[in-house]
């Protein structure tokens, strides 16, 4: 394996990328408790992919768009009480994901790889996905930055929040807007059924050994990044498909995070 | 600040949840520097006119009215607490707004909260926790203070503590209080004024007073608590302990 192959510096580029713009937002998934929401939405960009190809635009705006409309469609179902928003969830996850499969199966006239969209294909980076990855990813943490005092205060407490002049519904809804930008921008290494493993996990391992929310930011950043570097570097080595790569490298990330001394602060 | 100044006022507010009528015509108002005491049974609203109060709900109708830019500081009846968000003291109390650690200390040492600046809010108690949801809402230097059940979490004693510490702050900040308190005889020395709510507002006045209102006594019972305190009897014990209403026509 030479490291100086193009596609792989370009994948480890656009990965790094994804990492640290992932690590920080999937901060608040995990502190609302909203993972399923994540999953939900990854599973839907599959229906983008088929959407882009369809319309013949970039993948990128066809997952952006379908995933930002799942989203809202989601927070608007949250706002009823007759079925419970898990089964929402359960619902629409799996029904965007066959939707999706079927919808690209139809399109016999396009030669797609299922495959490399579910589990993601380090070999389709290209140097205009890693510009938009960096492009995009700038905007989105600016955004996020912008909005983190907010978003960290209704996640504490919505009503407290609103009494102290947040605006909570807008708050909200642009985070769900930067969730659907990351996936859409993620999904070329990740792939959609995985993608919410870079949101979740880095976080969820960072907590550990984290007293402030800033901290346990700036530490799911870094595993993030670094289990793309060794995740990008397995799947070269041995041959694997990139995206269950990463997961497996964040994965025991997580698992030794409770076997190293030191990772019980609160 | 004249005593006469109206912080909030609010007229015939009613408010339905799910076709259930919650609040009913509900009007109120508090004035610089007095203290007001919501009590009413379980289920009686009290939580949700305090949110509609503050804005936190939609009215169906009624009017609310607030003082030009006036400065609230709300401690909520339940913050949703979850470890999953590490948070120290000092994160948590520049959740929304930046305070120096100055102002951070004032506020903490004036409301007795012990615990180091970073300590995680996880490790605290009931009762200090709720002090720093005080000491928190004193950082905007409140004109009101809104306390939903200020004494939750805090045994007996510890309530007294509280009620006295609110009594002070309302005399340092100069501010109004508007709570909720599940007991009124606890409150009583603390309070100026009480509103009996159960949907509507039941009957208000000083606290001696309410406490002796046929409609208090309906939704609370006469406990033994008020023999304490003293108070107009509305009715006549006879020797063999029989009792008689004087509102009744009596046949002696």
């Amino acid at each position: 394996m030479s490291l100086l192959d193009d596609f792989f510096i370009r994948a480890i580029i656009a990965g790094i990328g994804i990492a640290i713009i992932a690590g920080p937002l999937g901060c608040f998934i995990v502190w609302r408790r909203m993972s399923y929401l994540g999953d939900t939405m990854a599973h839907s960009s599959l229906l983008g992919v088929a959407l882009g190809f369809l319309l013949g635009v970039d993948l990128l705006f066809g997952v952006f768009a379908i995933a930002a409309l799942m989203a809202l469609l989601l927070f608007f179902f949250q706002k009823q009480k007759q079925i419970a928003s898990d089964a929402i969830l359960g619902t629409l996850s799996h029904a965007s994901l066959a939707l999706g499969i079927i919808v690209i199966s139809l399109m016999t006239w396009v030669r797609i790889d299922i495959n490399s969209y579910l589990f993601g294909d380090i070999l389709s980076v290209e140097m205009s996905d890693i510009a938009w990855i960096y492009g995009g990813g700038f905007v989105v943490m600016a955004v996020l930055l912008k909005n983190w005092k907010s978003l960290l205060a209704i996640t504490v407490d919505q009503d407290l929040a609103k009494a102290e002049g947040i605006a909570v519904t807008r708050t909200h809804l642009t985070y769900l807007i930067l969730i659907a930008a990351v996936i859409a921008l993620a999904i070329k290494i990740i792939g959609v059924l995985l993608v919410t493993s870079l949101l979740i996990v880095p976080a969820t391992a960072s907590r550990r050994y984290s007293h402030t929310p800033e901290h346990v930011a700036i530490g799911a950043a870094i595993l993030g990044v670094v289990s793309v570097i060794l995740g990008l570097m397995a799947s070269m080595e041995f041959d694997l498909p990139s995206g269950p790569a990463i997961v497996l490298i964040v994965v025991s990330f997580f698992f030794s995070s409770f076997l190293l001394p030191g990772g019980n602060r609160s | 600040m004249s005593e006469n100044t109206i912080l909030l006022e609010v007229k015939d507010i009613s408010l339905n949840y799910s076709g259930r009528q919650i609040l009913q015509n509900i009007s109120l108002s508090i004035s610089a520097g007095e203290i007001v005491t919501i009590v009413g049974p379980n289920g009686a609203g009290k939580t949700t006119l305090i949110r509609a109060l503050l804005e936190l709900l939609p009215l169906e109708q009624g009017t609310i009215y607030k003082k030009n830019k006036l400065r609230i500081g709300y401690v909520p009846q339940k913050i949703n607490l979850d470890p999953v968000l590490p948070l120290t003291i000092k994160r948590f109390m520049t959740l929304t707004n930046d305070y120096s650690i100055n102002e951070i200390k004032l506020v903490l040492s004036e409301t007795g909260v012990k615990s180091e600046l970073n300590t995680s809010i996880y490790h605290l108690s009931g009762g200090e926790f709720q002090r720093l949801m005080l000491a928190r809402a004193l950082l905007a230097k409140p004109e009101l203070l809104v306390l939903d059940e200020p004494v939750q979490n805090v045994d007996y004693l510890g309530e007294a503590e509280l009620y006295r510490l609110i009594s002070d702050i309302r005399k340092r900040y100069q501010c109004s209080v508007l709570m909720i308190s599940h007991d009124l005889h606890v409150v009583m020395a603390s309070t100026d004024r009480v509103i009996c709510l159960d949907h509507h507002i039941c009957c208000q006045g000083e606290p001696c007073d309410v406490s002796l209102h046929p409609e208090y006594v309906r939704l609370f019972g006469s406990s033994s608590n008020l023999s304490i305190y003293n108070h107009h009897h509305d009715h006549s014990h006879e020797v063999d302990g029989t009792i008689h209403e004087h509102n009744q026509e009596h046949k002696h």
